[in-house]
């Protein structure tokens, strides 16, 4: 095949994305630009409680409103959901407990919008109000009332505790130890597209909704559970998403509602849900509080790190059971540590429930780590940079925790970004009140394991040629904005030799194309790429082997390159990729090709173990620069530089776009983002509501607010990825917010250990710097959390074979394993 | 999406028509011009009118001529060459290009004040058994409180008080003029001396100011103030002769602080002076938790916004400030 192999002629060139045309004209149809003829519109009622029981739900005067045409309450549906098979724990509609302000209790479906709006008014609930949780600390203290009747105990919902070699001997051993305390508020996902859903019996009488969905194969299983059809005869089609970002993968209650009244009503239904209702339905970034103990060498060795994590984890399981591993799974990726232990605790509150969000659950530890880099770094008297250049984890090397590295180019994106933005000569030389602050980050290219244990593929592709020339591909992975739809059209054309322009791609429905588990974890481009990749090499193979004989050579000496096909000895001879496929089809009949991919099996094999490897993991390093008013704390970014490992990029425009996306994305959180709630005066009110659920009062950068981000794209090709090309989507977002504490302390010399950094924390450091207090701000104190015994695994250097040992020696007894 | 009740519409062609049908209507019926403030609000339930009366179609209050219409929209007054810097600033940094397109002057002066109890959905409203603004009975700010403090959240009235700008209401009884400042009470829900019957007009703004405006909002794209600080100077040489300072934001109306004015009178403009007079002002500025931000830091940052406004009309180059804290590039309507 070497001889065959020629330079890319789609890939790694600036193009028009596939589906740009119809975006930028409008013309692209989202969930909510849907209609049908005899279309119903669905409403839902929310909970106004924040804790309560539903003691009954009164339709009789709305029943009266003329334009009803049905409602729906909890006791429509029995059966429960959940994304993740540990945690089915939510119902479309409550059934009996309401576990936040916003939880759906009852819908109504009516002639159009405005009738549902006001059937709805005419609902009557009755609830008995039970005492909130507002936060996790309160849910340690209160293991009654119980929030779920399931979980760890009281209302801790998962709680781990994980040991890589004895960490404790690792920091006694240690020149000095570094001990911080850290907090990552919540955010979320924001995205420009409102939830909408269009469910509908097509033709043959069989169930179909149109919805924006992250994960259309996950939302079948899903429905096929609850509406207890099976799942051929459901059809889920993801329409194109406004943005997800994490945001539409839990299957969400407007989706069992809208398909459970089409079956009933057998209409057209669909839903919109409200600005303020997609910051109930959340699942977003969880509220993080942290401490971290670092060990370090005076030469600048880390020894090993000991994190434990508390999250706030809201009403309902949603993704937390992963999300509270990747608050500690990841963190031993970018820097060797010889010994790892990471604690992790999630406890329920009367809060929307908090799930994956770009980044899932490993922002926050990597802000408390690369501000306490920073922190050590100054103590040793060390260019941060050197010091993180000293620890850098290497190329194919396991950490202690067994993920494998696979390719990096950290010390690239470093050694790149501290050039753009000259930092040598800018950290710790600015004027004061100006400062650079550098952090760097890693982030999977796809999870390792499915959400439900299966030993099938994660993608699959099937390729469709006909004699006109035409490739369609089709794939059940979800244009989220994120281009998987350019990539998955620019992969087939590179590999066939043809142009985007002769390949048409239909994606994320369950009706037509093969599986794919969704757009999440950064891992279409991969996955997906993979199996395309080999279904266009089936593909390609099938018509080398038509056309070899005419065009004189083996089929392995086959080129297909610009549209054309030849031998590779003889470029000027040969055949157009039309009269090839043409060929090909007359001798072998209709021309289709298959391709999937499953990922390498993790090299842990301790329980647990499945949550944290990747095929390949993406790097980035990043520079921000900072302006701190002292007076009055203001905080004004102008630039920032980024350096990212993508390992090639395949379209350089929407690679750029995702690295700029992300940086946008993580200045926000880092600057304002908040889902915060307000717990009114308790002798008053029991209430406790989201401060600011609207696009106006939920702060979040706009484009105009934005610096300039200059990009570096570091390629170097990853072997097990499509073409060498490694995730973009996620990690770029990472590394912005330590290192925007770490410019403040450059600019001004307060450290502000907590997410967002607002103007007043600024100054409030400032004000206890100039008193001779420390020069801080940031959470003061940890609360006891009963982590568990931890699971003890050997680190490779140490002897270990990636199972579970007992801490000291020996191997677990395997009845010991919980 | 959020759907608005129903109303009924009226579209007269003249203010006289208008003032009409007010009368006619009562209580129930409210004046709409651009409806980029009363149409969102009306859709989370803030007011229900039986009637709207649309002022869209009245041609005499689009008019500049001496005094600015009411009808004509910020982004209008922005744009007029002769618009004085405080007003012309104040305008540009209301909302969005969209909302400025749409929204008028009049509408921002009737602003309805704003809270974070307040500028909800019906629903969220009901989750805390609302509040004394609206269907309740307690300020959830000031639990304590029986007056509700709302915020007053107009940027240009706070610039047209500074510029001793006076605004004409017409009613069934005729046309009258009052100043700026007194069409407000402090006061978040009764927060306008507008009679119900009657309609703003147009604006009166004296020439002769040298004047500015800084605005403090989280983002420089678009958001409500938090603080908004009008100055207005006449000079005589370098000293002072004449100075008006309005804060906006940090009550339930927008007000001018005597004070700073007297004090600077007869004074040349110097750091000392400028630190004083922003401690005068500062000591006025009396911010609730019911917007955006730490509310101490809010009081705070209001000497220090003052003395940008001062220094600025000093003749220093503050443009780096402004582009910071406004997020703009220096010049984009900075001259005075």
């Amino acid at each position: 095949m070497n001889e065959t192999k020629k330079r890319l002629e789609v890939l790694g060139k600036p193009r028009r994305r596939v589906d740009g045309r119809a975006k930028v004209t409008g013309q692209l149809r989202y969930a909510d630009d849907l209609s049908m003829p005899r279309m119903l519109h669905a409403k839902l009622l929310r909970s106004p409680h924040p804790h309560a029981i539903v003691e009954s739900v009164e339709a009789e005067k709305a029943k009266q409103h003329p334009g009803l045409k049905l409602v729906l309450t909890g006791q429509d549906f029995p059966v429960p959901f959940g994304i993740m098979p540990v945690s089915v724990d939510e119902y479309p509609l409550a059934r009996e407990r309401v576990r936040y302000v916003g939880d759906p209790v009852a819908a109504v479906i009516a002639v159009d919008e405005q009738a549902a709006t006001e059937a709805l008014r005419l609902l009557e609930v009755r609830y008995k109000v039970l005492k909130p949780i507002s936060g996790p600390q309160e849910g340690l203290e209160n293991p009654e009332p119980r929030i779920h009747d399931y979980g760890e105990q009281g209302n801790i919902h998962r709680n781990l505790s994980y040991e890589f070699g004895d960490v404790g001997e690792a920091l006694r051993n240690a020149d000095f130890v570094a001990e911080d305390l850290f907090f990552y508020q919540g955010n979320t996902h924001l995205p420009m597209e409102q939830q909408a859903s269009l469910a509908f019996l097509d033709p043959e009488g069989k169930l179909q909704i149109c919805s924006c969905t992250q994960n259309p194969h996950y939302l079948q299983r899903q429905l096929s559970r609850v509406l207890q059809i099976p799942e051929p005869r459901i059809r889920v089609v993801a329409t194109p998403n406004g943005g997800g970002f994490g945001g539409k993968c839990d299957p969400g209650g407007h989706e069992f509602v809208v398909c459970k009244a089409a079956l009933v009503l057998g209409r057209p239904v669909k839903i919109g849900l409200t600005r303020e209702e997609v910051f109930y339905v959340h699942r977003g970034r969880h509220p993080v509080l942290m401490r971290m103990k670092t060990g370090v060498t005076r030469e600048g060795k880390l020894t090993g790190m000991h994190l434990q994590t508390l999250l706030d984890g809201g009403g309902y399981g949603s993704h937390g059971p992963a999300s509270t591993f990747y608050t500690g799974v990841l963190t031993p990726v970018t820097y060797h540590y010889p010994r790892f232990k990471f604690e992790a605790c999630r406890v329920f509150t009367n809060k929307p429930a908090c799930g994956p969000k770009r980044g899932h659950g490993t922002p926050q530890p990597r802000f408390g780590q690369e501000v306490q880099l920073d922190k050590i770094a100054e103590r040793l008297g060390m260019d941060p940079l050197e010091l993180r250049l000293k620890n850098l984890t290497k190329a194919g090397e396991l950490t202690a925790s067994w993920l494998r590295v696979g390719s990096t180019g950290l010390e690239d994106c470093l050694r790149k970004v501290a050039a753009m933005s000259g930092w040598k000569d800018r950290h710790a030389q600015l004027p004061r009140g100006k400062g650079v602050g550098l952090a760097c980050s890693t982030y999977m290219s796809g999870a390792g394991v499915a959400i439900y244990w299966n030993k099938m593929p994660h993608s699959g592709v099937q390729l469709l040629l006909d004699r006109s020339g035409t490739v369609v591909v089709y794939c059940g992975a979800t244009e989220i904005g994120q281009g998987s739809d350019d990539v998955l059209a620019a992969i087939v054309a590179e590999t066939l030799g043809v142009d985007t322009g002769s390949v048409r791609v239909v994606t994320g429905d369950t009706g037509i194309t093969p599986v794919d588990l969704g757009s999440y974890s950064s891992r279409v481009t991969i996955m997906a790429g993979n199996a395309a990749v080999q279904a266009a090499e089936r593909l390609r193979a099938s018509l080398a082997t038509a056309v070899c004989e005419t065009l004189g050579t083996l089929p392995d000496r086959v080129v297909f390159s610009q549209g054309k096909v030849f031998a590779a000895d003889n470029a000027g001879a040969g055949m157009s990729f039309v009269e090839a496929v043409a060929m090909a089809e007359a001798q072998l009949g209709t021309l289709s090709a298959v391709g999937s991919y499953s990922p390498p099996k993790p090299p842990g094999r301790y329980k647990g173990a499945g949550v944290g490897p990747s095929p390949a993991y993406s790097f980035s390093a990043c520079v921000v620069q900072a302006e701190v008013d002292e007076r009055t704390g203001w905080l004004h970014v102008p630039k920032i530089w980024i350096a990212h490992d993508i390992g090639r990029a395949l379209n350089p425009v929407l690679a750029r776009g995702q690295v700029i996306g992300g940086v946008y994305m993580g200045l926000s959180e880092a600057t304002m983002e908040e889902q915060s709630f307000r717990r009114l005066p308790e002798k008053l009110s029991g209430a406790l509501v989201h401060r600011a659920p609207s696009m106006l009062d939920y702060k979040s950068l706009t484009a105009l607010d934005m610096p300039e981000v200059e990009v570096a794209l570091i390629e170097d090709p990853d072997p097990n990825c499509p073409y060498g090309a490694k995730e973009v989507g996620q990690g770029p977002l990472l590394p912005v917010m330590p290192a925007l504490a770490n410019a403040i302390y450059d600019a001004v010399g307060v450290r502000i250990d907590e997410i967002p950094i607002t103007p007043d924390k600024v100054l409030r450091a400032l004000e206890a710097k100039a008193r001779g207090k420390a020069p801080r701000v940031g959470p003061e104190s940890y609360p006891s959390v009963p982590y568990p015994e931890p699971t003890f695994v050997l680190p490779p250097w140490e002897g270990g074979d990636g199972n579970e040992m007992r801490k000291g020696g020996g191997k677990r007894a395997a009845a010991a394993v919980v | 999406m959020l759907r608005l009740p129903w109303f009924e519409y009226r579209s007269p062609r003249t203010v006289a028509e208008a003032v009409k049908i007010l009368a006619g209507e009562g209580p129930g019926a409210m004046l709409v011009a651009g409806g980029t403030d009363l149409l969102p609000n009306m859709k989370r339930r803030h007011q229900s009118p039986k009637a709207l009366v649309s002022l869209r179609a009245i041609d005499e209050l689009r008019k500049l001529n001496g005094s600015y219409g009411a009808g004509l929209t910020l982004a209008e007054v922005v744009a007029h060459p002769g618009t004085p810097a405080a007003l012309r600033q104040a305008a540009a940094q209301v909302a969005t290009a969209q909302i400025r397109n749409m929204g008028t002057l009049g509408g921002n002066l009737c602003l309805d004040t704003r809270c974070t109890y307040y500028n909800q959905t019906e629903e969220w409203r009901k989750a805390i058994d609302y509040c004394l603004k609206k269907d309740g009975s307690v300020c959830w700010v000031a639990t304590a409180s029986k007056r509700c403090v709302a915020a007053s959240s107009t940027d240009t009235a706070p610039a047209l008080i500074a510029l001793d700008a006076k605004v004409k209401l017409a009613g069934p009884g005729g046309e009258r003029e009052i100043p700026v400042e007194a069409l407000y009470n402090n006061d978040g829900i009764d927060y306008l001396s507008r009679k119900p019957d009657e309609v703003l007009t147009g604006v009166v703004v004296p020439g002769g100011w040298q004047s500015t405006y800084w605005k403090l909002r989280r983002r420089g794209s678009f958001d409500f103030p938090i603080l908004g600080v009008a100055a207005a100077l006449k000079m005589d040489g370098d000293l002072v002769a004449e100075a008006r300072i309005a804060l906006g934001a940090v009550a339930s109306r927008p007000f001018r602080v005597d004070k700073a004015g007297e004090f600077l009178k007869g004074k040349r403009l110097s750091d000392q002076v400028i630190a004083e007079a922003a401690t005068l002002v500062a000591n006025r500025a009396k911010p609730m938790d019911n917007t955006d931000m730490d509310l101490y830091w809010r009081k705070e940052v209001a000497d220090d916004f003052t003395e940008y406004a001062l220094k600025e009309l000093r003749g220093d180059d503050l443009s780096a400030v402004r582009t910071r804290t406004a997020r703009r590039q220096p010049g984009w309507i900075g001259h005075r």
